[in-house]
């Protein structure tokens, strides 16, 4: 019975001691914290994706209260928390554009011709070592994936052609298909922009045609009709965005392969 | 370094497969007929491409030079045949990317003969001209990795060779090439191994031979004199590969970071050496090799002598054709050749077969889970554990793939050869090592 009661004293006794010395370096070794960090990470989206260029959103965070950046660089958060944001902080919410991940290839699998079947490793970036994967242009979509596995948005998904589909209301623009599509077919774009060039092939005319009927064939129509932002380069065209011009989807209408497009938004009948 | 030889005949690990040789072992080689259209990719060795020298309108000599040289790893590129460069552009290559390469149209009615040029007089020559030349004649390795040969004979200046290995195991099954050209020219090869001999001032050579090869054993045994010597080997996969033959002809393994030249090897594949050899006695370029036309799904298999830049389908075509029972072409052998997408794309220094077969392998999607049977490990001559890359390629941790030494993997497809599961082992190492490039490249 005694040993019992020994026992729970000692065991109080330390308990006690310690509680102690964890109060009085509690005391010691206080960190002064900004108040409104922890109300700043309750608010950013807790995604962690990086877009913003910071590490994770706790990062982003001290950066804001450093006043190294300005609320709009989150491009995940709704426009209503970054106002509160920015009214937490004092500052303006600094809106960037809004930017979407595009793809640079309209090769799906009615369009691309298919010379080969692929029984490898179902990933684009084992296909690319194998002959390409079977489709007869070496610069488009392989279909495999990669970048729908990859988006941690759920903003990509593959269609029934064979192409991954980006939802540009989900898209963050956070570059990790950019980074993770091993032919390098995917751009960040300002949403703004709807003129786009959606193949990546430098063949021109027949050869182009010949491997993919939504290829550019470098006929030259476009720049053409547009001269002032539109130039043809290395098989394909180049679109110079300037502030002055206003694209127009003209630049569009005689392409017959639909390699140049103009990206249909909401509110496009309304208009 | 001189080190006593301790010849096992054969290397450490390794895999056995069928060799499927005896479709064309025994058939002499046939010269294949000119074609109408060659093109020839800038880039067919290890190094940098080759510049063209000629452009769209020229007409050209059989044999003469079309592309320079462009660095010091990089040979010239020759045409194969007199006639019209057409174009200079875009073309399919094995591997499936669109590649610059030089076209020509054939001249049907040139007689194709070959403009005399002289002999090389290596004693009068100065080893700088001497390793020009050859560097000029666009010679490189024919066994596979097409790498240049001037620069395997330009050792760094405190190493020196004192032993040439010719390379005749040829241990990829269904080819015949090498086989063909040591029992055919056997005589040339010698020549071309005492050449070879005098270049490197190596004092004595060795030519490896896999015993299941006797007569070209036997056809070299008969005029080999010392210090050359014909050494039969067990037949083993992958005993081609340079630091498999170094351990079984001669003993040592030639670790990781090190080169056969620390050691005094210098390694030349038969075929490459012979290519050599017509350099110096007749001056003729590397214009054509040797390469096994055989597979259950073609109609004639056959050893041809092939025009470098001739397609794919213009040699099936000369074999009597694909069977309806063709499933797949693989430039090359099946353990280490490339499955091809399309059969329009041209003969490359370095492809020694096209073989054509008539079942797939099991598809990636149906393999098993690795059961750690380690057989991979077993089986890797590079002592590396398939198995652990396998899984870091699969996790996509490019780090901890360099610290395994994912770069010593040659891709020689043992460790998926012997994988009961039929995992594709070797596919995961291929993007292991794009994984570990990538990772190079943004630093």
């Amino acid at each position: 019975m005694s040993t019992v009661a020994t026992a729970v004293a000692i065991m109080s006794g330390l308990g006690v001691l310690f509680a102690a010395v964890l109060a009085a370096a509690q005391r010691v070794f206080h960190v002064e914290e900004d108040p409104r960090l922890e109300a700043l990470v309750d608010l950013l989206p807790g995604t962690n994706c990086g877009a913003c260029g910071a590490p994770g959103c706790a990062g982003f965070a001290d950066e804001l209260i450093a006043g190294r950046t300005s609320p709009g660089a989150c491009t995940v958060a709704d426009p209503e928390t970054l106002e509160e944001i920015a009214g937490l902080l004092g500052v303006d919410v600094g809106m960037a554009e809004r930017r979407v991940a595009r793809l640079k290839c309209a090769g799906d699998e009615g369009s691309v011709r298919r010379l080969a079947g692929y029984a490898g490793v179902p990933s684009c970036r084992a296909a690319v070592l194998v002959d390409g994967g079977g489709r007869a242009c070496p610069w488009g979509c392989i279909g495999l994936g990669d970048c729908e596995r990859i988006c941690s948005f759920g903003a990509i998904e593959m269609d029934d052609g064979g192409l991954p589909k980006v939802d540009p209301d989900k898209c963050v623009a956070c570059d990790k298909c950019v980074e993770e599509c091993p032919l390098d077919l995917f751009v960040i774009e300002p949403e703004s922009r709807r003129l786009f060039v959606q193949c990546n092939s430098p063949l021109e005319g027949e050869a182009a045609r010949a491997q993919c009927s939504a290829s550019c064939d470098a006929c030259g129509r476009c720049a053409a009709d547009a001269p002032d932002i539109i130039e043809m380069k290395d098989g394909l065209p180049v679109i110079h965005w300037h502030r002055e011009i206003e694209p127009h989807p003209r630049a569009t209408w005689r392409c017959e392969t639909g390699a140049i497009t103009w990206i249909e938004q909401q509110g496009d009948r309304d208009g | 370094m001189a080190l006593a030889r301790t010849s096992r005949s054969t290397f450490s690990r390794g895999v056995h497969p069928r060799d499927y040789k005896a479709a064309t072992a025994d058939k002499t080689s046939e010269p294949m007929p000119f074609v109408r259209e060659y093109v020839l990719p800038l880039s067919q060795n290890i190094g940098s491409a080759s510049v063209p020298i000629v452009k769209a309108g020229d007409r050209v000599q059989r044999g003469q030079q079309i592309a320079v040289p462009g660095g010091f790893v990089s040979v010239s590129l020759h045409a194969p045949v007199t006639g019209t460069v057409t174009a200079i552009e875009p073309r399919p290559r094995a591997g499936g990317a669109m590649d610059p390469s030089i076209v020509l149209q054939t001249d049907p009615f040139s007689s194709q003969r070959l403009p005399t040029s002289q002999p090389i007089d290596i004693d009068a020559w100065d080893r700088d001209t001497l390793l020009k030349a050859i560097q000029h004649a666009g010679i490189v390795g024919l066994g596979g990795a097409a790498f240049p040969l001037h620069v395997k004979l330009s050792p760094p200046p405190d190493k020196h060779f004192d032993t040439v290995i010719i390379n005749g195991c040829e241990c990829e099954p269904y080819l015949t090439c090498d086989h063909r050209i040591m029992v055919e020219r056997s005589a040339a090869l010698i020549n071309s191994t005492k050449l070879l001999m005098r270049l490197t001032g190596a004092n004595r050579a060795i030519i490896g031979i896999e015993t299941n090869k006797p007569d070209a054993i036997e056809a070299l045994r008969s005029i080999a004199r010392a210090p050359i010597e014909v050494l039969p080997l067990h037949v083993k996969y992958p005993q081609g590969a340079e630091r498999m033959l170094i351990a079984a002809a001669m003993g040592p393994e030639v670790p990781a970071g090190k080169l056969p030249v620390d050691f005094g090897f210098l390694v030349s594949n038969a075929g490459s050496a012979v290519a050599l050899g017509d350099l110096i006695e007749t001056g003729k370029p590397l214009i054509d090799r040797m390469v096994t036309v055989t597979g259950p799904a073609v109609a004639e298999p056959k050893n041809l002598l092939v025009p470098i830049g001739t397609s794919v389908s213009a040699m099936l075509d000369h074999c009597g054709g694909l069977l309806p029972s063709a499933r797949q072409v693989v430039l090359g052998g099946p353990m280490m050749g490339m499955s091809l997408s399309r059969l329009d794309v041209p003969l490359v220094k370095g492809a020694s077969g096209v073989l054509c077969l008539d079942e797939l392998a099991p598809a990636a999607g149906e393999a098993g889970p690795c059961i750690r049977c380690s057989r991979c490990v077993e089986a890797c001559p590079m002592s590396l554990n398939p198995s652990r890359l396998v899984r870091l390629a699969r996790a996509g941790r490019p780090e901890d793939l360099e610290r395994s030494h994912i770069a010593s993997c040659f891709e020689c497809a043992s460790c998926s050869f012997v994988c009961p599961s039929g995992i594709p082992l070797v596919h995961w190492l291929r993007i292991g090592k794009a994984l570990t490039a990538d990772r190079k490249s943004k630093q």
